[in-house]
């Protein structure tokens, strides 16, 4: 099993730990629900440094992300990052990632530079799809297993993480990103971004200087009572947002426009992997759309559980399920036939021998309160 | 973790704890719960449906299910018998609080009371020590 540079700091924590995409990961220090609410309230900080970076860069580096990715990445500034996802050619999805467009100051004349995040779990999948598509003036780097990444997620990680760099973090604009230094750090790529839905930040930094960054973090938010959280309150906190993860709500089989990534699959892009399906399946309607839905019960829909209609047919599957830290209730997500998925609607979750009454809510499941 | 001497124990991850109790038909009367190391792996508990109260069930029968933020667990029956009560503190109609699992798996977290039907099937269960051996 692989290990982040952290991994002896989680365990020396008391965190319990399991094999996630490889790699062995913290799922929870203390209670997953205190977790999720230290990062909705306050602000926790996520070791996943097994996520996959890949430096795209050269002349035509912006024609191979046109090609492979489902959003238009034309569209980017330097200094800012976006939402996108990696088509395979049936229309399903090889990964959902985040593309983000770097300074030039690397780069020769006329050439561009990207960094593409990549789940772990397909790390080498992407570069091989990615690899077996580069027909084009453009060099591939593959700099995960030397890139450490910590996620400072919640309403106070500006405040926290301000004493520790230059870089105004309570200026920069959702989506953006600057690299500087951050607790003496020199080149650490420091991105407002996360996967939870509370704000934060996304930090990246050579292995060689994460735990100088870990460590940094948490006595700079000691008086805040910062925390460290795992992957299971890393997963609580992005379902009640309604974001994907790859292999429970999309997968190589699921198109986009089917899981409500319709706004990050740029139809009028000239051309990328599968645009031909995707125009085809716009103009004749979609099958099954990804919903949300709430139960009216305490049991919780999971994984795998099917989504049956009043006569008890199977009409769906769920993809992610759990009780929701911030609601007190069970949701989920799942493919519902599209002539269903709206708001109101009733449908029941199987789960065992019982039958669970649940209705389908607007995404997200959970709006910040000012 | 703990793993007390005086109960036996499932590879499902449940204990039996006999009494001396026994019911009018003469069966012995056993508390039955999830160990601590179930919990400890399941983490915080936050519903235990049991809705067997009543029931004939044989060995390895669901008798429930609990659960966990991350995960759904169902609950077998160790040896097979009736259910006769579900623990007050777990059930909801009584405004239950399935932390108590997590806070004492042997003692006031157990979930069921059963009248055991089959003496002989209590020599297939595991004792402390095989458990333990068991969940390393």
């Amino acid at each position: 099993m692989k290990e982040t540079v952290l991994t002896p700091v989680h365990i020396g924590l008391g965190a319990k730990m399991a094999e996630f995409a490889g790699y062995n990961m913290p799922i929870v220090y203390t209670n997953i629900q205190e977790e999720h609410h230290a990062v909705r309230k306050n602000v926790g900080v996520f070791d996943v440094s097994h996520m996959g970076e890949f430096i795209i860069r050269g002349k035509e580096a912006l024609e191979l992300i046109q090609l492979v990715t489902s959003n238009d990445a034309s569209r980017l500034q330097i200094g800012q990052a976006q939402y996108s996802c990696l088509p395979n050619d049936r229309a399903g999805i090889v990964d959902d990632l985040l593309v983000y467009r770097l300074t030039e100051e690397m780069c020769s004349e006329g050439e561009h530079a990207f960094m593409l995040v990549v789940n772990a779990s397909n790390i080498q999948k992407d570069w091989e799809w990615i690899s077996r598509h580069n027909s084009f003036d453009t060099e591939m780097i593959n700099i995960s297993d030397r890139t450490g990444l910590l996620a400072v997620q919640g309403p106070n990680a500006a405040d926290v993480l301000q004493p520790l760099t230059s870089i105004p973090l309570h200026e920069m604009k959702y989506y953006t990103f600057e690299k500087g230094v951050f607790a003496g750090v020199e080149n650490v790529l420091v991105s407002a971004t996360g996967y939870t839905g509370s704000g934060g930040f996304e930090i990246y930094v050579d292995n060689q200087h994460l735990m100088t960054i870990w460590e940094a973090i948490f006595k700079a938010g000691e008086h805040a009572g910062i925390v460290p959280v795992g992957l299971g309150a890393r997963d609580t906190l992005r379902l009640e947002m309604g974001y994907c993860l790859y292999g429970n709500d999309i997968d190589d089989a699921t198109s986009p426009l089917e899981a409500g990534l319709g706004w990050i699959t740029k139809l009028k892009k000239d051309h990328f992997i599968s645009v031909d399906h995707f125009r085809k399946q716009k103009e004749q309607g979609l099958e099954k759309k990804l919903v949300g839905f709430t139960v009216q019960d305490r049991r919780v829909p999971r994984h795998g559980y099917d989504i049956v209609d009043n006569d008890e047919k199977v009409i769906g599957r769920v993809t992610s399920g759990t009780l929701s830290p911030s609601l007190q209730m069970p949701i989920g997500m799942g493919y519902v036939p599209a002539e269903i998925a709206r708001p109101g609607q009733e449908i029941h979750v199987v789960a065992g021998r019982k039958l669970l009454k649940a209705e389908i809510v607007k995404l997200p499941f959970y709006r910040e309160t000012p | 973790m703990e793993t007390p001497k005086s109960l036996k124990y499932t590879k499902e991850h449940e204990w039996i704890r006999l009494t001396d109790e026994k019911n009018d038909d003469g069966k012995q009367i056993a508390y039955v719960g999830i160990t601590d190391f179930a919990q400890s792996e399941l983490g915080e508990l936050v519903y235990v449906e049991v809705d067997t109260v009543g029931d004939s069930l044989d060995q390895d029968d669901v008798f429930g299910t609990v659960e966990a933020v991350k995960t759904t667990s169902d609950l077998f029956m160790p040896v097979a018998g009736t259910v006769i009560e579900f623990n007050p503190t777990l059930d909801e109609s009584e405004g239950d609080d399935p932390g108590i699992i997590n806070a004492d798996p042997y003692k006031e977290g157990w979930i069921i009371k059963i009248a055991i039907e089959d003496q002989d099937q209590l020599d297939e269960l595991m004792s402390a020590e095989d458990y333990e051996a068991l969940v390393g």
